[in-house]
């Protein structure tokens, strides 16, 4: 009797989550969602001390509560106290997080079966699906290490390739899954389980270390994906209904935001994984000679606020470099005065805008911009044509015209804003480098195009200024 | 055959999340990564059980008393910033 009531509870808790992420279908719908997460996450632990944690000595509780109390004083103070900008590493730090979790699960099921399983025997099946799950877990731990500590700037942004990279790691992939079945055939073996665990963690840190500070969004995500897939083998090990689900939920919505991700840079995952592409944004000291190809017009903040204040519609393209200068918020004063003077202000966000899938949306939201000014690329990418000023702040390669135009550039056929169709093109950029792609944007040496060269910010407060003075 | 009933679940779920995610407006794909953050931190109940198993101290039950401190890191800090996030995206004319 008491099962099927707990197996119900697990399915419960299951059902919650999915309506938590169906909440997200519209900001008006999330909050409740989230409300919906935060029970179906008490039911599934109210569950299991009921199931598992009847007869046990209080000392064994205290723990327990001591354990959840560290742990959820550090989460709420990280949750509170983050920047906005900060945001994907701190991501990257709960993915971590998740993946040490389950190879933590994985060593206790292992070293003590009679908790985890029917008769205290490990079958071959269990262990495959333990395997898996611990194997998944490492990875997800050890990679989500590393892109934190890319996006934190603590090793470089830029990719770390060496020879030979590709075939050490097939190798010990390869290894990891002879282990597995090795694992499996002969559970009490316990140097293979080890392995297993060393193994992976390797693998992790070998496969993101490659990868440039420009395709976090897709590794985040993907890490999201693994952290998931983790989940799903340690619910497959542990019978549980409510962590295959969410595993499985999971797996498969980090899975979709990396493909939306590459799709919005017209790239494969396996590029993307290979590695290689895309530093951190070129160092302007060092590129700023290099992009002699034309003149320039340059302008200054009272030529932007002249301009702006004159246009019927502004489209403002944000990219990492606003959220990199903290320019929103006098971005939105910016629009703020725009607006009382009549003009139209829409936001054009490219899906590989920022560092992580949604960062730009995140950013504008944190400054006040209505969500309801802020359009996707297919939603607005047609209205340029008809706006008479495009405001490019800190963005650069989701413009660049070539990825239409030149299939020889390593952008090609990468989805952009078309803000050279805008009848004038306001750039705020540090200088006239390269983006991370390496390429010219030629859209600078256009007649129709401003360069107003400068900090974000500061180039964005100027211009408040003089608009206020007109 | 219980695989089976499981490894079913285990397929109709990632349906439901592939149409559930597709559904998700892209503003929302950060608040989205947190919310999967946290509930993919429900691995919490296999920390519980290895937690609870043994009486004394042994490797199995610190493995699984660590397990529920980094979830609950993840628990509560995946869902308060979502919460942070989400109470940011407002209308116009507030």
């Amino acid at each position: 009797m008491n099962t099927i009531i707990f197996g119900f509870a697990y399915l419960l808790s299951g059902v919650l989550f999915i309506l938590a992420l169906k909440g997200l279908s519209s900001p008006v719908s999330a909050r409740k969602g989230n409300t919906y997460g935060m029970i179906g996450m008490t039911i599934a632990v109210v569950t299991t001390l009921l199931i598992h944690g009847s007869g046990l000595d209080l000392s064994r509780y205290t723990n327990l509560i001591i354990a959840v109390a560290i742990g959820g004083t550090i989460g709420s103070i990280l949750a509170r106290k983050i920047s906005m900008t900060a945001l994907p590493q701190l991501v990257a730090a709960f993915h971590s997080l998740v993946g040490l979790a389950a190879v933590f699960v994985a060593i206790g099921a292992y070293k003590n079966p009679e908790a985890f399983f029917a008769g205290g025997i490990i079958s071959t099946g269990s262990m495959i699906e333990m395997s898996l799950g611990l194997a998944i877990g490492a990875i997800t731990f050890s990679g989500s290490v590393v892109a934190f500590a890319k996006l934190q700037g603590l090793v470089s942004g830029n990719p770390l390739v060496f020879k030979g990279q590709h075939l050490i790691n097939l190798v010990i992939f390869l290894a990891i899954l002879v282990l597995i079945y090795m694992a499996a055939m002969d559970i009490k073996t316990e140097q293979y389980f080890w392995a297993i665990v060393g193994l992976s963690f390797l693998i992790g840190f070998l496969v993101v270390l490659p990868i440039g500070g420009a395709d976090m969004p897709v590794v985040v995500s993907m890490l999201n994906s693994y952290s998931g897939w983790a989940a799903c083998g340690i619910g497959f090990t542990l019978q549980n209904t409510a962590l295959i689900i969410t595993g499985a939920l999971v797996g498969s919505s980090g899975a979709i935001l990396s493909y939306i991700m590459c799709k919005g840079m017209n790239r494969s995952i396996v590029s993307v994984l290979l590695g290689g592409f895309g530093g951190d944004a070129a160092d302007p000291a060092m590129a700023s000679g290099s992009a002699q190809q034309g003149t320039v017009k340059r302008g200054s903040a009272d030529d932007a606020s002249f301009i702006m204040s004159n246009a019927q519609k502004v489209i403002i393209v944000p990219g990492y470099g606003m959220a990199v200068a903290q320019a929103q918020h006098a971005l939105r004063e910016m629009c703020d005065i725009l607006k009382e003077k009549g003009v139209e202000v829409r936001y054009a966000i490219h899906p590989v805008a920022g560092r992580m899938p949604g960062h730009m949306n995140v950013l504008l939201a944190e400054a006040n911009v209505p969500y309801d000014e802020v359009f996707e690329l297919e939603a607005i990418n047609h209205e340029f044509a008809t706006a008479d000023v495009a405001f490019v702040i800190g963005a650069n390669d989701v413009t660049n015209p070539l990825a239409k135009t030149d299939p020889t550039s390593p952008i090609y056929g990468m989805p952009i804003l078309d803000v050279e169709k805008a009848a004038t093109t306001l750039f705020i950029k540090r200088s006239l480098a390269t983006g991370y792609a390496g390429v010219d944007n030629d859209l600078f040496f256009r007649d129709k195009t401003m360069m107003l060269l400068g900090d974000a910010k500061k180039m964005t407060e100027e211009i408040v200024q003089a608009l206020n003075l007109n | 055959m219980e695989f089976l009933s499981f490894f079913s679940i285990f397929v109709l779920s990632v349906f439901v999340g592939f149409y559930v995610v597709w559904g998700v407006t892209p503003a929302l794909h950060s608040p989205l990564l947190a919310v999967t953050n946290a509930i993919s931190s429900v691995i919490i109940v296999g920390g519980l059980i290895a937690a609870v198993a043994s009486t004394g101290v042994d490797l199995s039950s610190t493995m699984g008393l660590i397990a529920v401190l980094l979830a609950s890191v993840n628990i509560f800090g995946g869902f308060m910033v979502a919460q942070r996030m989400l109470a940011m995206f407002k209308k116009k004319n507030k």
